[in-house]
């Protein structure tokens, strides 16, 4: 059974996340071809894709679980005829590659979804930073698909976010605060501990900040914001609800700091400290400067 | 406008989840279920775009068991005109099963816009929108947070990694709405009394079993106990050599 995989890259580089999809498609049996279809026009690159899958006898197409897969998987599964095995955080073949089974987590990660997939193709996506990439990962060249259908959806204008800010769905390390940060200027001593951690941290946010206008959506992490699994996930001044949770509980490793020592956030952390936000995160960025200074 | 939207009937976000003994669906005894909260973001959307335009009808569909006509009505109450259910006791896991029912519901009306919901908070499959929009051969624009319509003309923003993209699209089209596109009107007592007044129209529909299927629903893999490594900024120096040492993150 063979398996196109559909890479995604900025500036010429491929993603992070283009790893994890080309480990995970090699433990599929059978063969990986790797494509990037790099335009904005994605409904002239599905068609090419759906095109590719067919000509190509493809058994499994496989995507990354982003803003742009989560746009572009539908569309070539639709044109396919089928529907897509979405989110992943598990994939395994059983029957000597008649059936997969996908695993996804549901209800807000409060349960996981065992499916067996029979669509041919199976289009499937995978959540980003689940999937560990190996060291052969790396050793991958994609083909760049040309992209000649043109789409009726087009660009205007691409309004990039400031630069030297790392977006949550991408960031390894990411520091969330919550309401216990009083007042929107109080954020930056979060955004120094980020900046302490090198150009590996992001700042993301409760939904509760948010509806205040403190932070962006595109910060929010959650059930209505951004489900991220970052290897470290600190969550300051938050106190823990169940919709928080959802977009967070997959972290690798959780750090929690809140003065209220019963905090749900605590039945989460593997590491708590109670007390006073204002005096343990600007200890905290001292100690972090001090490593990696 | 002639605008469609599409709603889904799910476990409310604070809804414990207990899995069946079956072992592979939600014990719905005692859940308590509400509109997506996504498609609320869509309905709102629907709203304004007819009260912009003046006149027009917004049609909520569902496709769902005999009480998704509650999760209709609340739609009515917010303002919608009328409503239809597709009726089935299951909902298919394989969504492409899902879009083509509804697809098949829509392609009978010509629509300035069909809006549907990101992704429904039970199932996280981020995909009946732009399905339908593919089986009606119609464009469409996901996970959209800003939309204007000028005309016959669309132009909507959405988040992508690293910015935001602003499309420009011909209607009739798809849009799914994401949070931050607007803020959903609470319904008032007098949309709730005019809303039992509203048309809902109710079609048993047959759904095949696709080409997905649940083997199992299990809890999710308890996190290892954590511990409190102290109260304040003291505790700080443990934590770090917690998080090299043991936890190995920094
Ligand atoms: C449908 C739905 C979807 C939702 N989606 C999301 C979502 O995606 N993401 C999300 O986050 N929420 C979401 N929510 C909201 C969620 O229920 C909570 O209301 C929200 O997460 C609370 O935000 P918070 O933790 O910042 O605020 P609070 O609950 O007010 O907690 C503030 C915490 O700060 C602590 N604190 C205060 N001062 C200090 C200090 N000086 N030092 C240390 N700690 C301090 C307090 O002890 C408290 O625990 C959703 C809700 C619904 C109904
Ligand atoms: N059973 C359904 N009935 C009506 N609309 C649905 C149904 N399932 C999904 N949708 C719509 O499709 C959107 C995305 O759902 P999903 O692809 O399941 O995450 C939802 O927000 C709804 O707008």
């Amino acid at each position: 059974m063979k398996t196109l995989a559909v890479l995604e890259q900025r500036d010429g580089k491929l993603r992070k996340v283009s790893f994890e999809i080309v480990t995970a498609a090699r433990r599929l049996d059978g063969s990986v071809d790797a494509v990037v279809c790099d335009t904005t026009d994605r409904e002239g690159c599905a068609a090419t894709l759906a095109d590719k899958a067919k000509a190509g006898g493809y058994g499994v197409v496989v995507f990354a679980a982003t803003a742009t897969g989560r746009d572009l998987a539908p569309r070539v599964a639709a044109k396919l005829g089928v529907g897509v095995a979405s989110d992943l955080t598990d994939l395994t073949v059983e029957g000597g590659g008649d059936a997969i089974v996908a695993t996804r987590p549901v209800y807000a990660g409060k349960a996981l979804q065992k499916l067996r997939v029979t669509a041919r193709p199976a289009v499937l996506s995978l959540r980003p930073n689940i999937f560990t990439p190996d060291q052969r990962a790396a050793d991958v060249t994609p083909e760049a698909l040309s992209v000649t259908a043109s789409g009726r959806v087009k660009v205007r204008e691409v309004k990039p976010a400031p630069a030297g800010t790392l977006d949550v769905a991408e960031a390894q390390v990411i520091i969330s605060g919550g309401r216990g940060l009083k007042e929107p200027a109080n954020f930056k001593v979060l955004e120094e501990l980020a900046q302490a951690f090198g150009g590996r941290a992001a700042v993301g946010a409760s939904r509760a900040v948010v509806d205040a206008g403190w932070r962006a959506h595109a910060d929010q992490v959650g059930q209505t914001g951004k489900t991220v699994s970052p290897s470290l996930y600190i969550a300051v001044g938050i106190s823990g609800a169940i919709q928080h949770l959802a977009g967070m509980r997959t972290s690798k490793v959780i750090v929690a700091i809140n003065k209220d020592k019963d905090a749900p956030i605590f039945k989460v952390a593997d590491y708590g400290v109670v007390g006073d936000l204002f005096e343990i995160v600007p200890k905290l960025t001292d100690e972090i400067r001090k490593l990696h200074g | 406008m002639k605008i469609a939207v599409c709603v889904k009937r799910v476990p409310d976000s604070e809804a414990r989840v207990k899995i069946s003994p079956d072992g592979k669906s939600l014990d719905e005894a005692g859940v308590k279920f509400a509109l997506n909260p996504y498609d609320e973001f869509a309905v709102e959307e629907a709203l304004r775009r007819k009260e912009k335009a003046g006149s027009g009808e917004v049609v909520v569909v569902s496709l769902g068991p005999a009480a998704a006509q509650e999760t209709i009505r609340t739609a009515l109450a917010m303002g919608a005109d009328r409503g239809v259910l597709l009726q089935t006791d299951k909902i298919p896991a394989d969504p492409f099963e899902t879009a083509k029912l509804i697809a098949n519901e829509l392609k009978t009306t010509a629509w300035d816009l069909i809006l549907f919901g990101r992704m429904a908070i039970d199932d996280y499959n981020h995909q009946v929108g732009p399905l339908v929009a593919q089986l009606l051969d119609l464009p469409c624009v996901t996970a959209v947070s800003h939309l204007d319509i000028e005309g016959t003309k669309g132009v909507a923003e959405r988040e992508i990694e690293g910015g935001i993209e602003v499309l420009e699209f011909p209607l009739p089209a798809v849009v799914t709405a994401d949070k931050g596109l607007n803020e959903p009107r609470y319904p008032a007592l007098k949309g709730i009394m005019a809303a039992k007044k509203k048309a809902l129209e109710i079609r048993p529909v047959q759904a095949a079993a696709g080409a997905m299927e649940i083997v199992a629903l299990t809890p999710p893999p308890e996190r290892k106990e954590g511990k409190i490594v102290g109260e304040g900024a003291a505790a700080v120096g443990e934590l770090v050599r917690l998080l090299r040492e043991e936890a190995k993150v920094l």
